[in-house]
């Protein structure tokens, strides 16, 4: 884990990734810092990190796209295959990479509500809590961002399908505004998951009655659920989609509560594509 | 050393290895030959762990590289077809990132470094990156990223592909030296340098063994497979009257009839005997001019041909002789 770990760092600084996504956040923390705090006297440090949270979009990709993608361009991946070492340290390792790539631009500006409150009261639980959450909240788009690089060929594929997917997120609850609160509607569009997820599953493990079960199971179980409570039903899939938003568990830090449910979240978000990952990687071992 | 049995992997329908058993003892250099496309590739990748197999058992010094994975690969290193460098690196940093993983011992390390480095000659390169260094040198770096961490068993896939004749000799002799101290697989689809590094060669065909011994027994072997071809102013009956009375014939295949040269005759001697002289006797005293004769001796090369050409049409073989057995039946 280790050797994988320093490598990745290295190799972030070493060439020009690891500046870049750096930069890239420090130039908009740094600009919205000038127009909310300096220009416009908020004592809020919080605020420019509700405002900053759509760099992720673009600096998640960055960061993502090459960690596995190139690795299997490259064919180095036989390399960590072939080493004595279990394919979920290379993950973890690869991960913690991207976390100190992560953390170095947010330790640059954790200095700011210290300079901040030179000039006055800035409230500081607010600023650094809300800075916990800003940092979650990226850790957890890369680990999506690490899950897809693992399942592409190449950086470019990687990094325009984990846009969209951090768009997808990013829109999420808004998205959810617009979707039908009739119950009925609810049920479909559950029903129309349920059923992509089978076929995600037979795409997988090509198992047809594995996956007509789940399928079955699935979805009659949603149908029952509506016929004996249609109510329970109405605006489901809005409310679904609103409490799957990684960024709306964001803005409750911005708001001055320190949510420890967002936390485990994040925790669990990660945890979960870090074990696809791995997943993705033994898969490449025995069907390729 | 190495235990594989019955080891098959199918790809959709298509079996790249079939049913594949051999077993390699600790010390010398084995080979393994075959065209392209023959499963050398796939049997390395899966012998090393980089692959799962679809059946069969792979033993790394008694451990199941499915089941304990880490204590099997600790006793191999391996270069594979491409040499899985990251271009981004010095050979330096490279093979200290490898050591690393490998859990080399920090106190080692200087040791295993510069060993490494002097037995693959890359000492000069040790600070240029990677990605700026010639296909040579790379391959260097390969090599010598299998040597450390001292495995027992080194395993290189195709190791001068793509090297020039100069480079090629190089490689070749720092196989040899590592022969002396570890147990070196190696594949290749050319003949002359596994029968120029290898003290035992297996030969793969379409995912199977078909033939598996030192190289100077596999010449001995299909060497004494002599034919003789004559040609022979005569008649066939009369020719093949005088062939008769001569003892050390095994077979005798007889050409199309030319009435203006004479008879054409392929002559397979039993134990590799020299008929020559008696054939010239017996045509002579028969008053049967022989107007050529050749002698034909089977290379190492004819071998492989004939191992790896026939492969395809042996189970189309298998099925006419079948059917033959199913005719004989009343």
């Amino acid at each position: 884990m280790t050797a994988v770990f320093l490598r990745e760092v290295g190799a972030y600084f070493k060439g020009v990734l690891g500046y870049l996504f750096a930069a890239f956040l420090l130039i908009f923390a740094g600009i919205y810092t000038m127009a909310y705090n300096l220009s416009g006297a908020y004592a809020n440090f919080e605020y420019v990190l509700d405002a900053v949270s759509f760099i992720y979009l673009i600096a998640v990709p960055i960061l993502s796209m090459r960690t596995l993608a190139e690795e299997k361009r490259q064919r180095t991946d036989q390399l960590l295959y072939a080493l004595p070492v279990p394919l979920y340290s290379v993950v973890i390792g690869k991960y913690l990479a991207m976390l100190v790539v992560l953390a170095v631009p947010m330790l640059v500006m954790s200095l700011y509500p210290l300079i901040l409150s030179q000039f006055g009261a800035v409230p500081m639980a607010l600023a650094y809590g809300s800075l916990l959450g800003f940092f979650l909240l990226g850790a957890c788009l890369l680990s999506i961002g690490l899950f897809i690089s693992s399942i592409t060929e190449s950086q470019v594929a990687a990094a325009v399908i984990t846009l969209v997917v951090m768009l997808l997120l990013y829109f999420m609850s808004a998205l959810a505004g617009f979707v039908s609160t009739d119950a009925f509607a609810s049920l479909i569009a559950l029903a129309i998951f349920a059923l992509l997820f089978a076929l995600v599953l037979y795409a997988l493990a090509k198992n047809p009655i594995v996956s007509a079960a789940t399928a079955l199971v699935l979805v009659g179980g949603l149908y029952v659920g509506y016929l004996s409570d249609s109510a329970a039903f109405a605006g489901l899939f809005g409310d679904i989609m609103t409490k799957l938003s990684v960024f709306d568990r964001f803005y409750t830090f911005v708001n001055g509560v320190f949510d420890w449910t967002a936390v485990v979240y994040d925790v669990s978000i990660a945890a979960v594509f870090l074990f696809l990952t791995v997943q993705a990687m033994e898969k490449r071992r025995w069907s390729e | 050393m190495i235990e594989v049995k019955h080891l098959t992997k199918r790809y959709g329908s298509h079996i790249a290895v079939s049913d594949l058993s051999f077993s390699i003892e600790k010390g010398g250099i084995y080979g393994f030959l075959g065209p392209n496309g023959a499963g050398k590739s796939t049997t390395m990748n899966i012998v090393t762990g980089c692959l799962g197999a679809t059946q069969g058992d792979v033993l790394l010094g008694g451990h199941n590289i499915f089941e304990e994975p880490r204590a099997a690969k600790r006793l191999i290193g391996y270069l594979p077809e491409l040499p899985p460098l990251y271009t981004d690196m010095t050979p330096q940093e490279y093979l200290r990132f490898v050591m690393r993983a490998k859990g080399v011992p920090r106190s080692a390390w200087t040791r295993e470094l510069s060993s490494a480095m002097d037995r693959t000659r890359i000492g000069d390169v040790k600070d240029r990156l990677i990605g700026n260094l010639s296909k040579g040198y790379r391959q260097r770096v390969g090599i010598a990223q299998a040597l450390l961490g001292n495995p027992q068993v080194i395993i290189l896939d195709e190791p001068t592909v793509g090297l020039d004749p100069a480079q090629i000799i190089e490689i070749r002799e720092l196989i040899r030296e590592l022969g002396a101290e570890h147990t070196v697989l190696l594949s290749s689809h050319i003949l002359t340098e596994v029968q120029a590094v290898c003290d035992h060669i297996m030969i793969l065909s379409h995912g199977r063994l078909v033939a598996s011994d030192t190289a100077d027994n596999l010449t001995r072997l299909f060497a004494g497979r002599t034919t003789l071809r004559l040609l022979v102013k005569a008649q066939q009956e009369d020719v093949r009257r005088v062939l008769e009375t001569l003892d050390g014939v095994e077979a005798a295949g007889f050409g199309p009839d030319d009435p203006q040269e004479g008879t054409h005759v392929d002559i397979t001697p039993r134990d590799d005997q020299d008929l020559r002289e008696a054939l010239f006797v017996r045509f002579a005293k028969a008053n049967m001019p022989i107007l050529e004769m050749v002698r034909e001796r089977a290379s190492l090369e004819d071998v492989f041909l004939e191992l790896t050409q026939d492969a395809p049409s042996s189970e189309a073989q298998a099925g006419k002789n079948a059917e033959e057995k199913e005719e004989a039946q009343p």
